[in-house]
């Protein structure tokens, strides 16, 4: 019988959203095969997790019989660093991911990340080429220059929030929290960054702001800001910044408020690793969420040597909202959660 | 008492902040790709009707509010308390005058308002939309003149002030929104 009489099962957009991303696609693809960077596969299906505090997975049943469980991938980070260690070389990977409960109009559970690896590249190096690889798809789809501004995360939080996310004594920032609405429990001092960063820096610069390019002569807004050297506390898989240990090699680009871009100057260190995996599960297990199977496949291959890189996640959905100026994730995605 | 967390807040919801009810008028998540995700949230007080944004981090909670809006016959003042009968079961509740506030003047006896409750008790009453009360004291008006233009205060039974034209005459039974606190026509009887 059929139980769906409705028009839900049709392709909910123009379907020029079709020929747009498939455009988008190829253009990304020949970006990379210019400067010879190799197109790689890997494995949405893992038997490891990530324990990422704030990301949670979907699960599925064994791939084995040693394991319980598998897990959908949230990124192909830990497969391309065991890629790197084998010896690939430059790799980018046009990755299906998948995030549960991530449902916004930035966000749906199953989305596209353009996750590259550059070797021998510095944090700069890769900012670099995140800015060409903007300007080239701006080019090809006949629009101008986008106005980039490169700016750390203390001038930024300077600028927009008047205060050094460094020095900043932790009450006086839970202080400042709660004059900008903050009404939750306790906030730790990385938890309050992020709330400044969130609710008080990223709203200024999508509505164009007092935000000044230094690079530019006149006075307009950036609408692309790349933001470096995190908080230490924020490295996830980043290297320590090797003069100021308070910050660490990691990267963002906004575009118009909206995160496009995650990069590392990545983490070598398999013991290290461990050490932030491990705590990971600390705090899943103090919030009474699952401890999750630690990537031991990845420390072993930073155990033998990952070589010396640098690599980017980049939201392909958001990408392409903001290549055609559009604000929900919904107008560039025909099947989306409520329709998949 | 049940708790709401904040993947659960939607529009129309009552949850207690600062210890007063508040209608949850809209929910944003905001969640960056590493780091603490948070919920903005507007809602309104339903003690003072004032909208406040608030943040919290996701998955926190708040209490849920009992709060149930129901109409209600206005029965009487007796001076410090405001008495309103739920006309299917005759109940009978007490309004406060901070419950009832700017309100009082509107409120004609026997006229069915929109009491809301919270925990038994009411917290706002809002009147009708249109209401139909007699002018008790207005200037003669010049007869005749309908035409408009000119405008007088007239008191009504109530003690509400509107504004109506020239030519409506004391003693006159006159419809008021009461949204706006407009005048809006005579009643014809």
């Amino acid at each position: 019988m059929l139980k769906n009489n409705s028009n839900k099962w049709r392709f909910d957009g123009p379907l020029h959203l079709l020929q747009q991303r498939a455009f988008l696609l190829s253009a990304i693809r020949r970006f990379f095969a210019a400067r010879e960077v190799l197109e790689v596969e890997t494995p949405v299906l893992s038997s490891a997790a990530n324990t990422d505090v704030q990301i949670e997975m979907f699960s599925s049943q064994s791939i084995t019989t040693e394991h319980r469980q598998t897990y959908l991938r949230t990124s192909p980070e830990f497969f391309h660093k065991r890629l790197l260690a084998s010896g690939s070389g430059d790799i980018f990977e046009l990755a299906k991911v998948f995030r549960k409960g991530e449902r916004t109009p930035l966000h749906n559970p199953e989305f596209t990340l353009l996750e590259w690896y550059r070797l021998n590249f510095d944090l700069f190096d890769l900012m670099q080429e995140v800015v060409e690889l903007i300007q080239f798809l701006r080019a090809e789809l006949g629009q101008d220059e986008l106005p980039i501004e490169l700016i750390s995360y203390q001038t930024l939080f300077e600028r927009c929030a008047a205060f050094n996310p460094f020095a900043i004594d932790l009450l006086e920032l839970q202080a400042l929290c709660q004059q900008h609405g903050y009404a939750g429990s306790e906030l730790s001092r990385t938890e309050a960054l992020d709330f400044i960063f969130s609710i008080v820096i990223q709203p200024q610069l999508s509505a164009g702001s007092h935000l000044k390019s230094e690079a530019a002569h006149n006075d307009a807004v950036a609408a692309g800001v790349m933001i470096y050297h995190f908080p230490v506390e924020m490295a996830a898989l980043a290297q320590v910044h090797p003069e100021q240990p308070d910050r660490c090699l990691r990267f963002e680009f906004l575009w118009h408020g909206v995160e496009l871009t995650n990069g590392y100057q990545e983490l070598t260190e398999a013991n290290e690793q461990l050490r932030r995996f491990e705590h990971d599960n600390q705090i899943r297990s103090s919030q009474g969420k699952p401890a999750l199977p630690i990537d031991q496949n990845l420390l072993a291959a930073l155990a033998t040597g990952l070589p010396n890189c640098s690599g980017v996640a980049l939201g392909v959905e958001r990408l392409m909202m903001c290549l055609y100026g559009h604000n929900s994730i919904n107008q560039v995605l025909g099947f989306v959660a409520e329709n998949s | 008492m049940s708790v709401y967390s904040t993947s659960q807040f939607k529009n129309g919801l009552k949850v207690l902040f600062d210890g007063d009810p508040h209608n949850i008028v809209e929910n944003q998540e905001v969640k960056p790709g590493k780091g603490q995700a948070f919920n903005r949230v507007k809602m309104r007080n339903l003690k003072t009707g004032r909208v406040i944004e608030k943040t919290f981090k996701s998955n926190e909670k708040l209490d849920s509010a009992d709060v149930i809006e129901t109409e209600m016959q206005y029965l009487y003042s007796d001076g410090e308390m405001y008495h309103f009968m739920e006309p299917e079961t005759y109940e009978q509740y007490e309004a406060s005058e901070t419950a009832v506030g700017d309100n009082a003047k509107w409120l004609k006896e026997e006229d069915n308002c929109m009491v809301t409750l919270w925990n038994g008790v009411p917290i706002t009453v809002d009147p009708p939309n249109f209401v139909e009360l007699k002018i008790t004291e207005t200037d003669p008006g010049v007869r005749g003149d309908t035409s408009g233009g000119g405008s007088k205060p007239a008191t009504l039974e109530t003690g509400a002030v509107v504004s109506v034209p020239l030519f409506v005459p004391e003693g006159e039974m006159i419809k008021v929104d009461t949204r706006s606190g407009e005048y809006v026509s005579r009643v014809k009887k």
